[in-house]
Order: C-alpha cells, then structure tokens, then sequence
C-alpha cells in the first residue's frame, strides 16, 4: 500500500520547512517517507469510526488562565539571545530582495 | 509604487457594474483588549517601549508553554453570540507555519476548520433596505510582531537592508470573522461592505471586548473581491486588499478593485491571485505578495494547548450578558430623543452617539446634546485634527455649559467661552465662570442703566421703535451688548428696551 513519494513533492516539502537537501538526499527521503506515512496509515486502520480522533495523549479540556498579567522579561532579557539588536528590536536579515 | 505599463486603464465604477457583478468577502480582525496576551500574561498596552512586553512563551523560546487566556475565550464567545453563531461543543487550536520573522514561534497559534463560532449572520440597515450577510466563521488566534524596515526606499520591505523587530505586539489576541461570499445589487456593494465593518466596530464597543479602533489596528479589515459577469454564475478570481483602515477606505476599497477587476478583464487579461496594498491617499491598491507555495501552511492541531470545550452553561450564562443589539438600540434613542431620520444619521455619521448618549445622561435635553457636539465641538475637533471623543471635553462638561446657559447664567456667546476656558484646561465649567467672571449681567438695575444710555445715545432708532418698526431694537441691543461687554442675557435686553420705549 506504501505510495510512492515523488522528488518533486520531496523538493516541495523541503522548501516550505526551509531545509535544503541535496540530490541524494532527494532520492533518500523519497524512499523512506513512505515508510512512515505506511506506519501512519497503520494507525488509521486500527482506528474504527467510534474511536474519536484524539490529539492529546490524556483527555483533557479548558485549561485556562486568569486574565492577569505576570512579569515577563526585561528587553535586555528578551534580546540577551538575539545575534542582532538594533533600538531595542531584534534585527533580523534582509527579509525580501527588490520587487 | 511600481508603475506597469500593461496595465490596462480602470473602468469607471458605474460603468463597470452595467456589466459585472461584484462578489465580495469580508475579514475583519478585532484585537481584544484583555489585559493580557492570548496564551501568556505578558501586558497588552498599546504604545508601550519596544519588546517590554514579551517573555519565553510569546518570543517562542524553547520549552515556554502557552496557556490559554480564559477573558479571550469568554470574549471570542460574546463576539460569537452577538453574530448570532453557533458556539462549538468542542474546538481546538492549530498550528499555521511559516517563515517569517514577524511571529518568532515560525507559526501563529490560530484555529483552523474547528473555530469556536460558526454560522451567524448579521442584518444591516443601508440607506432604509436591510441587508443580510452571513458570517461563516469567527475564530481565535493571536496578532504577530511588527516590523520595521530599515534601509531601502521609505520603510518599505522590498529593497530593505534588514528590519527590527518588536514583539509586544505579538500574542495578542484577535478574533478573525469571516464571512460568506456576500452578493448584492452591484451599486450597493460599496456601502454595504462599509456599513458591515461599522456595525462590527459598534458591535465590539458595545460588547466592550475591544477598543475596536481602525486608526490603531485594533480593528482591521480585508477585503475579498471577484468580479462576474452578469449573468454569469461563475465565480471570477478574488483579489485580497489586506488593512484598510477606515470604514471610509472599506468603500473606496471596493469601488476601486471594482474598477480595476473591470479593466483587466476588458482587456482580455486575468485577475492574478494576489494580495493587494491599499493606499489611503488616492484610494487605489498596489500588488502585495501573489499566492504562492508559501500559502501552504501545513496547519494542525496545536499540540501543547488543550482543546476548548465551553459548556452549554456557560455558553447560555454569556449570551445572557448580551448588550442591546446596535441597530435595535439606535432605534430606542432615535424615538426617546425624538430625533428625525436625519438628525439620527446625522449624529452617528460624526461618530457623537455614544457622547450625546453620555451628554444626555449627564442632564442635557437630546437636542441641546446634539447641537454642541455636531455643531460648536465638532468645528473645533475638525480644526484641531482630532476626534470628537479626544477633544478634551467630557460630556459632563458639555451638559454643565448647557445647564448654565438653561438657568439663564450665560448666554450663548459666553457658553462659548466657557467652553474654551474648559478646553484650556481651566476646570469645570462653573470653575472657569468663577475664574473669567463670564456669568452675564441680568440685574435689571445694571441692565436698565445701560438700556437708558443707549437710547439717550441713539435717539433715532429710538423714536424709529417708538412709532413699531421693532426691527430697528437690534441696534440699540447692540450698544447694550457692547457696554456690558457681552455679558448680559440679550433676551432680557431686548424686553427692557422694548418695555421703556412702548
């Protein structure tokens, strides 16, 4: 049942989680994710129409907080671990190039 | 803003709705005003120093547990309520990923097809037809970081050096409500997409869930837009104008994607798939960032937080803390104050409701509350560049100003001084007579000497009064005015007058 898994829907995932992966890789992966969305589909087998989807290992419902604010960090803090800070903020590199 | 030569020319709105049909879809954002963040209890203050306002869980740092704002959901239900939604039995949150620096999780904590509202509708009252629009969905999520970018052309982000972040922002929550696919009379579309928004921002304040204000963000509105041929029930390819941010801007918005859908399909093009960036100073929108593979969010649900399963009880003890709805609550002032259509629109359209609300509750009769904030105040918030409720004058002044001019302390010349005094920062309205000696003059022994003088002094107009051409007693009125230096009762001036020359 395993289906196969093509280069490009790789290369595709690959991008959107940012990861670059070589040729090899491309190949390798392509061969080993259908081993894990088979063991997924496993899962899904055993799981009959009465047993509820579950998203939490223990059932759990409204774990809510008080709307009441507690310290946070200071901004030297919050900034301790950037590489870069510029007027407080976190500098991050150039997010686009020219239009 | 980058300039295509290809552009084809925009069709004109009312020419371009003889043919084509728009298709609207509305999302509005409103930031709650808890006083804390959706899923930490970092402060939400607006304005507040850069990054003074986050901690591990909002700036995304490893092993920070998000818990769920307990006010956000009672709010995110109020809202849901008031949309006359259905409150789910059991919801949970998602993970929306992607790259972008403005949420430093690398994805927004939001809900995805099991939002906590769903399946409300709203009925809106344009110009005397009632419109209903579907509202399909209002979910939870938390607002992102802001950027500023630095280098490049104007704090753009194409051609910036690099951009700074603050995170205050980020983690606030937001209520996005999204409609249904909204067809109406094609020349309606633009009032309807704006009284929409307009009644969502009245909707929030009267809930008192959010400042709803549009110049702050705090209330943001997108707008979806396709056009159909008429006739035609094919759907065309949707434009997404992202932050407009005036109701006003909501209508241009429309009118002028209208224009511009028009144009491009005359021409035999196609409308891209795009966001777009409107511009407040002429109206128009500029391309944004087209659809792409990055629109691909991988969403699922949010493991580290607990589904949401409001009891009926709740739900049911919520939707007794309704207020009255806007609209039905419009009506019931409208015929306790027995204002006119007009007068109505009048008051809403210059954003004075609330005050003259708050001007007649403080003892001022409707109308003399409408005349001050319509008239005098509203001329001197137009001057100063501000709004009605940042004049600096509470209705509890107006309605003091009022009342000294009903008991007959000031007339209205000097109500308006007093008024000035109380704008300057001199005090309560009585303060500021006391203070300036404005209270006029209505000892008939003063008055009567100075009524004698001027009718020594102008002995033609006094005869001329004499023989009934009454008319002429606005002079000798005058004179008075002048030598009690406008503090007299004019009324009583002219009564004197008339009395000693019978």
């Amino acid at each position: 049942m395993s289906s196969a898994i093509s280069r490009e829907d790789v290369a595709h995932l690959a991008s959107l989680a940012r990861i670059s992966l070589s040729e090899d890789e491309l190949d390798r992966l392509g061969a080993e994710l259908p081993a894990i969305l088979d063991h997924v589909a496993a899962v899904q087998e055993a799981a009959s129409a009465d047993v509820p989807a579950m998203s939490h290992p223990v059932p759990i419902d409204n774990v809510f907080r008080d709307d009441v604010v507690r310290p946070g960090l200071t901004p030297d803090e919050a900034l301790a671990g950037a590489p870069a800070s510029e007027e407080q903020r976190f500098l991050v590199p150039q997010i686009l190039g020219e239009d | 803003m980058s300039t295509q030569t290809s552009t084809p020319a925009l069709v004109p709105f009312e020419r371009a709705i003889e043919r084509y049909d728009p298709v609207l879809g509305l999302e509005v954002h409103v930031e709650l005003s808890t006083a804390t963040k959706m899923f930490c209890g970092c402060a939400t203050a607006f304005g507040a120093e850069p990054n003074t306002q986050v901690c591990p869980v909002c700036l995304g740092l490893p092993g920070a547990l998000p818990v769920v704002n307990a006010k956000a959901v009672e709010s995110a239900i109020r809202i849901g309520l008031a949309l006359n939604c259905e409150i789910a039995e059991w919801c949970r949150f998602a993970r929306k990923n992607y790259f972008y620096p403005d949420m430093p999780k690398n994805f927004q904590t939001s809900q995805y097809d099991e939002p906590i509202a769903f399946d409300g509708y709203v009925d809106l009252d344009v110009e005397g037809e009632t419109f209903r629009i579907e509202v399909e969905r209002a979910h939870m999520e938390e607002d992102t970081g802001k950027s500023l970018h630095v280098g490049g052309a104007t704090g753009r982000i194409h051609g910036a050096d690099h951009s700074l972040l603050d995170y205050n922002r980020a983690g606030i929550p937001l209520i996005e409500i999204v409609t249904r696919t909204i067809e109406v009379p094609a020349e309606k579309a633009p009032a309807v997409a704006r009284a929409y928004v307009q009644h969502l921002r009245d909707l929030m304040v009267a809930l008192d869930v959010s400042d709803a204000r549009m110049d702050q963000g705090s209330l943001r509105a997108d707008v979806n837009l396709s056009l159909k041929p008429k006739g035609s029930a094919t759907l065309g390819t949707r434009s997404e104008t992202k932050n407009v941010n005036s109701f006003r801007s909501v209508e241009r918005a429309v009118r002028f994607e209208v224009s511009r859908h028009a144009g491009v399909l005359d021409a035999g093009q196609s409308i891209l798939q795009e966001t777009r960036n409107f511009h407040e100073a002429d109206g128009s929108t500029s391309p944004g960032r087209p659809k792409s593979d990055a629109d691909d969010y991988r969403y699922f649900p949010e493991p580290d937080l607990a589904p949401v399963s409001p009891s009926r009880e709740w739900v049911e003890e919520l939707r007794g803390t309704l207020p009255e709805p806007p609209a039905e609550r419009r009506k019931r002032l409208q015929s306790e104050w027995g204002f006119s259509d007009l007068d109505m629109r009048d008051t809403v359209g210059a954003g004075a409701l609330e005050l003259v609300v708050a001007t007649v509750a403080a003892g001022a009769t409707p109308a003399a509350a409408k005349k001050w904030w319509l008239g005098e105040l509203a001329r001197r918030a137009n001057e100063a560049g501000v709004g009605l409720d940042e004049l600096g004058v509470t209705p509890e002044q107006v309605a003091g100003v009022q009342a000294l001019i009903d008991e007959g302390r000031v007339n209205d010349k000097l109500a308006r001084q007093v008024l000035e005094g109380v704008l300057a920062g001199e005090g309560s309205p009585e303060e500021v007579v006391t203070a300036r000696g404005l209270e006029v003059v209505s000892d008939d022994g003063a008055l009567g000497a100075a009524v004698d003088a001027a009718i020594a002094a102008n002995p033609d107009v006094a005869q001329k009064i004499r023989d009934g051409k009454v008319q002429a007693a606005g002079a000798l009125i005058g004179a008075v005015m002048k030598e009690m230096r406008g503090q007299a009762d004019a009324g009583r001036v002219r009564e004197l007058i008339l009395e000693k020359l019978a």
